[in-house]
C-alpha cells in the first residue's frame, strides 16, 4: 500500500512526520526551561540538585528528539539540510555548541574533580536553556520570514550575509518567536518540576514553582501576541504554477483558512496551555504540565505545518525567491521516502515504550533521597 | 559542473571532521563494549541476588555514564557537520546517506536514551526484572546505533544500491537492501563492534589491575578481570577474523586503499604481505621505484588476503593511476577522461532539457550513463590525485595489525593468571594491565585512519571527491570552528578523565 502512494503524498506525509518530531521537541523543551529556572527558583544547593536530578531523567529524551529531527530532515529533505546547515553556518554552530554544553553538564556537575566546578556546569545549562532555545526559535522564524541565499543550478548554496545565519536574530519576528519559546519553555519547566518533584521534599518550593509558572507565562504572552498578529498579516512565499515562487499577501492567514484543522489545533493548543498554566499557578493541581505539554505540541505542530502546505515555500529565499525550498523541490526521491515510510511504521512502537518507561519512572517522584545517593547528578 | 572549492577550506573542514571523529571515538567504543559487560554483570546480579555483583555492576555503570555523556556531545556534532561543512555532499547523497542516520535516531537513540535513565536511576523505581531488561536495551540501542552509522560509513566506501539522477544532479537510492547488507557494511560493523569489546575489556582490566596493585576491592577486581579476559580473548580472536574480512572487502572494493596500506607500487602476482617495513621519505609514485624498504614480507599472503588465491594478481598504485592493459585495468588517467565526459554530458543534458531539445538531452543522457561510474574522476586535476597519503596509510595499517595480533596474547596471559589466582606473583603483568587501554585506543584510531585517510581523495568512493563535497565557506570560518571545538573538546576530555580517575579512586560503594 505504501509503495503505491503518490510522490506528492509521500512528500506531504514526511513533512508531517518531521513536524511531529519537531513539535515533540518543542514540547520537551521543558527540560531547557527547567535548566534556566535553576538560576532563579531554587534557594539552596539541595533544591538545585532536586531540579537537576528531575530534569536529568528526561534531558536525553529531548536531546535524542532533536537529533532525530535533524536525521529525519536529512533523510526526507536533504536540500533543506544542505542549504540551512551549510548556509546559516554560524547559527547552527552556536546552537550545537549550546547542546554540547548541555550533554556533559548533567553528568559532570556533581562529580568530584570535574575541572570547572559545579556552578560552571549550571551556567552551561542556563546557556542551553536560554540561548539554545532562543536560537532554535529564531531558525523556526526563518521558515516564515526567509533567509538571504541563492542556489545555483546544481543546488549549491551561496549565503549572502557574512553573519552566516546570525542575521536572523535581527528580524523582529524571529526574535519574538525565539523569546516566546524561551519564556514558554520556562513555563513548561516550572510545570514539569511541580509535577515531578516530591511535594513534601522542600518547604515552599512548590509555591515558588507555581509563581514561576504564572510569571513566565505572562512574560511570554506579549511575544506570543506579536508573533500571532504578524503571522496573520505577513506576506509569504507562494508557489505558483510551473513552480514559480512569488510573495503573496497574508499568505499564512490564507493557509490557516485553507486548512481548518490548523486554526483548530492552534486554538486548542493555546487553550490547553492556558488551562495547564491556570491549574499549575492557581490551584493545588500538579497535572498542569500534561495540558501545557500537549498544548505546546499542538501549537508547535501548527507552526511547523503552516509554512509548508498549501503551495508555500517552507524555507524561503529573500534574495532570490526562485531559490526557495518547498517540500517538493527539497525532498528525497520517491524510493527513499517509500523506504522511510515503511520504517516509520515502527514509530507507534517507539512511542509506546517511551510512554511505558515514562509512566514506570514517574511512579516515584524525585525527592531528597534521590539527590543524596552516589549516582545523583 | 560544480566547481572545486578553496583547498585550504576543504583541508580545515577535513581537519575539523577528523578532530570530532577522533574525540568521539575515544568514548564510543568504550560505550559499545562496556554496555554488554555491564548487562552481563547485571544479569548475574539479578540471578544470584549477590550484593558483590550488584556493587560491581553499579560501579561499572557509573564509569559508563561519565563516558557516555561526552560520546553523546561529540556525536551530535558529527551528524550536523555533514550539513554545516559538507553541504554539497548532503544534497548530492542525502537521499541515501540520510536514511541510515534517521533510522539510527528512531531505532537506536530512542532505545538508548529512554532506557538509559531506567538503567541508571531505576534501582528502586522499577521492578528488578524491568531494570535488567533496561540494561540490555541500552546495550542493544548502543550497538544498533553503531550498525546504522557504520552502514552509512560503509556506503561512502562502497556506494552500492544507488544511481545517478541527471534531472536532480544527485545520487539516489535504488536498493535499500544493497546498502544495508553490502559486504563492506557487514565487515565494518563486525570489525568495529568486536574491537570495541576488546577495548572495553582492556578498560576493565586496566582499572581492575590498578585495584589489585593497590590491594583494594580485590574480589570485585578479580571477578572483573576474569570476565574481561574471557570477553577480550573471544572478541580479539573475532577481531582477527573480521579484520581479514575487512581487508578482503577493501581489496575488492577499494584496491587503491589496500595498495597504499601495503606500499605496493607495482602490481604483483603472488604478492607478499609486508609484515614490517619503512616508507621511503622521498617516495614518488611517478618514479618507478619501490616505495618501502627494509621489508620483512610473508610470501604470497597479500594475494590470498585480497583474492583468496595465493597466486592471484594484486594491483599496485601505479596500475591504478596509469592503467595496466595486461591486467585489463583502467588507470585514473583514463577514468578522468570518462569522468570529464560524464560531467560535460550532464551539463549538456540539463541545458538541452531547459531549451526543450529532447533528442539532444537523450543523447547526452546516454553518454552520461556510459561514463557515470567515473564521474568523480572528472573533478581530479591529475591522475596522481587519486592516490591517498601512502606513508600515513601504510604505518597506520601495519601498527594496527601488529597491535591487534598482540591483543589475544595479552588476554590469554590475564586469563591464565586469573584462572590460577596468582596475581600477587605477577605484579609486572598487572602494571602492564593498567596501561592496556592506551594501545587499545591507539589501535582503534589507527583503524579509522586506515578507513578514512586510505580512501582519499574521495568523500564517496569514485563518485565524489572531498573538494566538491564541502560547503562553500570561507576558510576563516571553518578554521575558527576547528579551534573552538578543539578547545571545547580538550576541556571536556580533561574534565572527563579527571572525573573518571576520581571515581576509580573512590571505587565501588562499600557493602
Amino acid at each position: 500500500m505504501i509503495g503505491s502512494l503518490e510522490y506528492s503524498t509521500l512528500q506531504g506525509l514526511w513533512w508531517l512526520l518531521c513536524s511531529i518530531v519537531g513539535a515533540l521537541f518543542l514540547c520537551l523543551n521543558f527540560v531547557q526551561g527547567g535548566q534556566s529556572l535553576l538560576w532563579t527558583v531554587p534557594r539552596t544547593a539541595e533544591e538545585k540538585s532536586l531540579f537537576v536530578n528531575s530534569l536529568g531523567l528526561k534531558w536525553e529524551l529531548t536531546f535524542t528528539t532533536l537529533v532525530t529531527f535533524g536525521g529525519a530532515l536529512f533523510a526526507a529533505f536533504p536540500l533543506f539540510y544542505a542549504t540551512s546547515f551549510g548556509g546559516a553556518y554560524w547559527m547552527w554552530i552556536l546552537i550545537l555548541f549550546t547542546f554540547i554544553l548541555q550533554a556533559v553538564s548533567y553528568e559532570f556537575r556533581n562529580k568530584p574533580r570535574n575541572l570547572l566546578g559545579g556552578r560552571t556546569y549550571e551556567l552551561f545549562m542556563l546557556i542551553n536553556g536560554t540561548l539554545g532555545v532562543l536560537l532554535i526559535g529564531t531558525v523556526v522564524g526563518t521558515f516564515f520570514t526567509g533567509s538571504e541565499f541563492t542556489l545555483d543550478q546544481y543546488n549549491v548554496v551561496a549565503w549572502v550575509s557574512p553573519l552566516r545565519g546570525i542575521e536572523a536574530v535581527f528580524e523582529p519576528f524571529n526574535l519574538g518567536l525565539g523569546l516566546f519559546m524561551v519564556f514558554h519553555a520556562r513555563t513548561l519547566g516550572a510545570m514539569y518540576l511541580l509535577n515531578n518533584l516530591d511535594p513534601g521534599s522542600q518547604g515552599d518550593l512548590a509555591d515558588r514553582l507555581r509563581r514561576a509558572t504564572g510569571i513566565n507565562f505572562i512574560v511570554s504572552l506579549p511575544f506570543l501576541m506579536y508573533v500571532l498578529v504578524r503571522l496573520l498579516l505577513m506576506k509569504g512565499h507562494e508557489v505558483r504554477a510551473e513552480g514559480a515562487i512569488v510573495l503573496a499577501p497574508h499568505k499564512y492567514l490564507d493557509n490557516l483558512l485553507a486548512h481548518p484543522v490548523l486554526p483548530v489545533m492552534l486554538a486548542a493548543g493555546l487553550a490547553l496551555v492556558a488551562w495547564g498554566v491556570g491549574k499549575s499557578a492557581r490551584s493545588a493541581s500538579l497535572r498542569g504540565i500534561w495540558f501545557g505539554g500537549f498544548g505546546t505540541f499542538l501549537i508547535g505542530l501548527t507552526l511547523l505545518l503552516l509554512p509548508a502546505y498549501h503551495n508555500t515555500a517552507f524555507y524561503p529565499s529573500r534574495t532570490d525567491p526562485a531559490s526557495g525550498l518547498t517540500i517538493f523541490n527539497a525532498s528525497s526521491s520517491r524510493f527513499t521516502l517509500t523506504v522511510m515510510t515503511y520504517v516509520a511504521l515502527f514509530i507507534p512502537l517507539i512511542l509506546a515504550y517511551i510512554a511505558y518507561v515514562w509512566r514506570a519512572m514517574a511512579g516515584k517522584r524525585v525527592g531528597v533521597d534521590d539527590v543524596r545517593n552516589e549516582e545523583a547528578y | 559542473m560544480i566547481e572545486n572549492l578553496d583547498p585550504t577550506m576543504v583541508d580545515w573542514a577535513r581537519a575539523q571532521f577528523a578532530l570530532t571523529a577522533m574525540y568521539h571515538w575515544i568514548f564510543v567504543p568504550l560505550t559499545l563494549g562496556l554496555t554488554w559487560f555491564i548487562a552481563y554483570c547485571h544479569t548475574i546480579s539479578y540471578r544470584t541476588g549477590n550484593e558483590e555483583w550488584k556493587r560491581l555492576t553499579r560501579f561499572w555503570m557509573r564509569l559508563f555514564a561519565v563516558n557516555f555523556a561526552v560520546g553523546v556531545a561529540t556525536g551530535i556534532i558529527l551528524e550536523f557537520e555533514f550539513g554545516t561543512n559538507w553541504s554539497n555532499y548532503s544534497w548530492m547523497v542525502g537521499d541515501i546517506f540520510g536514511a541510515p542516520l534517521a533510522i539510527e535516531g528512531l531505532f537506536a537513540f530512542f532505545l538508548e536514551s529512554t532506557f538509559f535513565a531506567v538503567m541508571f536511576f531505576g534501582w528502586d523505581r522499577v521492578s528488578r526484572r524491568f531494570h535488567l531488561v533496561s540494561t540490555w536495551m541500552v546495550a542493544l540501542g548502543s550497538n544498533l546505533s553503531a550498525v546504522w552509522i557504520l552502514v552509512a560509513n560503509a556506503w561512502m566506501q562502497h556506494p552500492a544500491g544507488q544511481e545517478f539522477n541527471p534531472d536532480t544532479a544527485r545520487f539516489e537510492m535504488n536498493s535499500f537492501r544493497d546498502i544495508v547488507f553490502s559486504p563492506v557494511a557487514v565487515a565494518k560493523f563486525t570489525h568495529t563492534a568486536s574491537s570495541s569489546m576488546v577495548l572495553s575489556a582492556f578498560f576493565v582490566i586496566s582499572v581492575s589491575s590498578w585495584y589489585l596493585l593497590k590491594g583494594r576491592h580485590r574480589t570485585m577486581a578479580r571477578r572483573s578481570i576474569v570476565l574481561a579476559s574471557v570477553f577480550c580473548l573471544l572478541s580479539s580472536l573475532f577481531v582477527i577474523f573480521t579484520g581479514d574480512q575487512s581487508a578482503y572487502a577493501v581489496a575488492q572494493k577499494q584496491p587503491m586503499k589496500l595498495a597504499a596500506c601495503e606500499g605496493l607500487l607495482r602490481g604483483q602476482t603472488g604478492a607478499d604481505l609486508i609484515a614490517i617495513g619503512v616508507v621511503k621519505d622521498d617516495h614518488d609514485i611517478r618514479d618507478d621505484k619501490q616505495v618501502t624498504r627494509l621489508n620483512i614480507g610473508i610470501p604470497e599472503l597479500l594475494s590470498y588476503l585480497a583474492n583468496r588465491n595465493f597466486k592471484s594478481f594484486v594491483p599496485g598504485v601505479r596500475d591504478m593511476v596509469y592503467g595496466n592493459p595486461e591486467q585489463n585495468l583502467l588507470g585514473a588517467k583514463q577514468k578522468m577522461v570518462k569522468g570529464r565526459t560524464a560531467l560535460a554530458a550532464l551539463a549538456a543534458y540539463r541545458s538541452d532539457r531547459q531549451a526543450g531539445d529532447e533528442a539532444g538531452a537523450a543523447a547526452a543522457r546516454d553518454t552520461l550513463r556510459a561514463n557515470q561510474d567515473y564521474i568523480g574522476y572528472g573533478y581530479l586535476e591529475k591522475p596522481e590525485d587519486a592516490v591517498p597519503p601512502i606513508a600515513l596509510s601504510f604505518y597506520s595499517f601495519h601498527f594496527m595489525v601488529i597491535l591487534g595480533t598482540l591483543f589475544p596474547v595479552v588476554s590469554v596471559l590475564f586469563l591464565l593468571v586469573a584462572w590460577r589466582n596468582t596475581f600477587e606473583k605477577h605484579r609486572g603483568l598487572l602494571r602492564v594491565g593498567t596501561i592496556l587501554l592506551i594501545p587499545g585506543m591507539i589501535a582503534h584510531w589507527l583503524g579509522w585512519i586506515v578507513a578514512e585517510v586510505g580512501r582519499q581523495p574521495w568523500a564517496i568512493q569514485d563518485l565524489l571527491p572531498v573538494n566538491v563535497a564541502a560547503t562553500r565557506l570561507s576558510s576563516g570560518s571553518v578554521r575558527a570552528t576547528f579551534f573552538l571545538f578543539l578547545f571545547l573538546f580538550t576541556v571536556l576530555l580533561i574534565a572527563e578523565v579527571g572525573i573518571m580517575l576520581k571515581q576509580i579512586s573512590i571505587g565501588p560503594e562499600e557493602g
